[in-house]
Parts: structure tokens; sequence; C-alpha cells
């Protein structure tokens, strides 16, 4: 915006920049001392655009490759767990926990606004947590993972949950370095999640349908639910499955151990 | 409201930049925001203007140029204009539809003195 030489409204303000503007020889003058009164007052600090040209996302993406980088190194596979609030994911942590039943190591990056329970609840299984209390933040990023893998120290060759804030929407833009993001969504939501939510479902690679124990129940299109995610994402695998009662577990477990020999490719 | 953190990195980015291009005082930042990425302009002008308080961008202008989301439509050959990610096309209803544009959310540039 040329807020001296008053070239016009800042929306259409076209003319190329990128180049220091107290310089000479621009038809469009922005230096001071052109400025309508002619004159160049000594000290007088001049206005000049600057070209950024840079993702507003660049900074969080450079903590999460730096983190994917390490988690490459060390063969451990990261997985980013999101959903709403109350969908199940800690109760699913906690269950995966047991039925991996030490197979490999495990630890998890517990995200919340506030309170240490999750985080609780994961180490009464036996595995390593850490909680990270985001305070009025409403998503984790890769920043405060990194300093999470500091704390906690995966093993090589582990699996680490990372479960983040239950957001549906901000969450999904900051990428924490994480081999696949997984959505669980609860049946005791409605079936139209995936449109509400597109840019979460967009960005999961696995949707996991929870709490199918209650579907006799509810009034919950299974049909359409499906087809909503695979509207916003063609791409996206989905599993089926209740926590609590243990149905379909398998096929996750199985989904976590094929995920895993990829991870372990080339790892220390 | 992640607008509030990624307005925090846009400061932070005025704010590394000062020193490499030498100026003291931004008086307003250019963003390219797509229709369909995830940031509501209105959501960041709003976080902005309390995010910059007593930083190099206090009082300092948000401009946000909105870019309209495009798909390309592999069924009738054709670009489209789409205003959701998963929408079909308008001539032949057909989806998925393959993005073309709209999901940035790039800083342009800023004005500094």
């Amino acid at each position: 915006m040329c807020t001296v030489c008053g070239c016009g409204e800042t929306e259409d303000h076209e003319h190329p920049h990128g180049h220091h503007h107290d310089h000479h020889g621009h038809s469009h003058d922005h230096d001071y001392g052109r400025g309508e009164a002619g004159v160049h007052v000594a000290g007088l600090t001049q206005s000049r655009l600057v070209t950024i040209e840079q993702d507003i996302l660049a900074k969080n993406n450079g903590y999460a490759a730096a983190n994917r980088r390490h988690f490459a190194e060390h063969g451990i596979l990261a997985l980013n767990l999101v959903s709403s609030p109350g969908a199940g994911k800690t109760t699913l942590l906690t269950k995966t926990i047991e039925a991996l039943d030490g197979a490999f190591p495990v630890s998890v990056i517990e995200g919340d606004q506030q309170t240490a329970n999750d985080a609780e609840r994961i180490r009464a299984t036996g595995v390593k947590a850490v909680q990270i209390n985001t305070g009025k933040g409403c998503h984790l990023d890769g920043h405060m993972v990194g300093h999470a893998i500091d704390d906690l120290t995966p093993e090589n060759r582990s699996l680490l949950f990372i479960e983040n804030v239950g957001n549906l929407v901000c969450p999904a833009a900051f990428d924490l370095g994480e081999a696949h993001k997984v959505v669980i969504l609860s049946v005791t939501e409605g079936e139209d999640k995936p449109l509400k939510y597109p840019d979460m479902f967009h960005a999961a690679d696995l949707m996991i349908l929870n709490k199918t124990d209650l579907l006799p129940y509810l009034d919950f299109d299974l049909e359409a639910c499906i087809g909503h995610a695979r509207r916003v994402n063609p791409g996206i695998k989905i599993l089926q499955l209740s926590a609590t009662s243990g149905e379909g577990m398998e096929s996750w477990l199985g989904w976590i151990r094929t995920a895993r020999e990829f991870a372990l490719i080339g790892a220390e | 409201m992640h607008e509030m953190s990624l307005c925090e990195d846009i400061i932070e980015t005025a704010q590394e930049q000062a020193s490499i291009q030498r100026y003291s005082s931004v008086k307003s930042i250019r963003l390219e925001i797509g229709r369909l990425s995830c940031v509501e302009p209105e959501a960041m002008r709003f976080a902005f203007d309390a995010v910059a308080r007593n930083t190099i961008a206090e009082g300092a202008k948000l401009l946000i140029d909105e870019i309209p989301g495009r798909g390309w439509c592999s069924h009738c050959e054709a670009e489209v204009e789409i205003n959701q990610r998963y929408d079909a096309c308008p001539i032949c209803e057909f989806y998925p539809l393959e993005i073309r544009q709209g999901d940035v959310m790039r800083i342009k540039d800023m004005e500094v003195e």
C-alpha cells in the first residue's frame, strides 16, 4: 500500500513490486521526498514493499519435516489421531495398547487443552506418555511435538501415537511429521461429519468408525457416512470397530502392523 | 481458531525478515488465501489485530486476496469453478475433480518502513 503517494485503493494495487521504492526512476513514486510537498525530510523513514512469497504454514512444515526425519531414521511409526471430543480416541488407544501386548514398544503424546487425565489413563497401561496442554490452543503443532519427542524419547522401531486435541477443524492443517493421520468418527455423531469437516477427512489416510456396538440403538446411516467420506477423499481406508466390545479391533491391529513394516524400511 | 496461530507465524516471519530486509515497522501484510484452504478470512482478520499488538506489525493492515477454487473435470475435460473440495462438476456432475487452484495459504508481500 502506497500511503504516501496515495496511488489508490490497496486492493487494486497491482504495479510490480519487490524492489526498493526509495530508488529513483519509479514512475509511481513512493519516495517521501517526492511527495506532495516535494521536500525530503532527513531521517524520515520510507515505505516500501518487500516480497515474501512464503507459505503461511512454512514454519510448522519445517518442524514437521524435522520430526519426520527423526521418525524415519529411527524406524518409528508415528500416527496422528484426530477426532471430535468424545469420539473415543483414548479408549481406542488403551485397548490397542493392551491388545498389542508388548509386541513392540509403544509411547503416546497426549494433546488436550487442559488436564493430564488422558496421559494418566495411558500410563496406567504401562507405556510411556507425555501430556501436552495447549492452553487456549486448539491443535498440536510440529514444534510442540518436537519438544515432546525430546521428553518422551520413543525407542527405535517403536510405535508412537499422537493423540491430537479433540477438534475436527484445526488439527487438519498442521502436519506433525506423522506417517498417517487417522480420523476417528463415532457412530453417535452424525453421518454427515465428513461433509461438514471435509479438510480433516481429506487429510486422513484412515477413518475409523468407532462404537459400532451402538449401531442397533441409533439411526446412523453407515452407507451414507462411508459415501460422504469417499466423496471428500476417494482413497481413504475405512475400518469399523468397537474399542469397547473388541469387535473389528483385529483389522485395526493388522493395519498398524502393516504401516509399521513400512516405517521400518531403511531404519537403523 | 487455528487462524490465531497462523497469525502468530505470519508475525514471526515479519519479525525475522525485519533484520534481513532492514525495516522497523510493518504497515501492511498481503496474503493469498484460497477458498478451498482451511482458513476463514474473517477469522484471520479478527485474530491478526489481536496478535499484532506490541509487535513490529502493530496496527498493520491485513490485506487478503481470496483465490477462487478451480477443479479439473476429467469427464468433460473442463476446468470449472468450485467452492468446496468435494464439489461435483457443475456441467456433468462428475466427481471427484482434480483441484487445480484454491488451496493456497501464502504471505505475498509486506509494506514496510
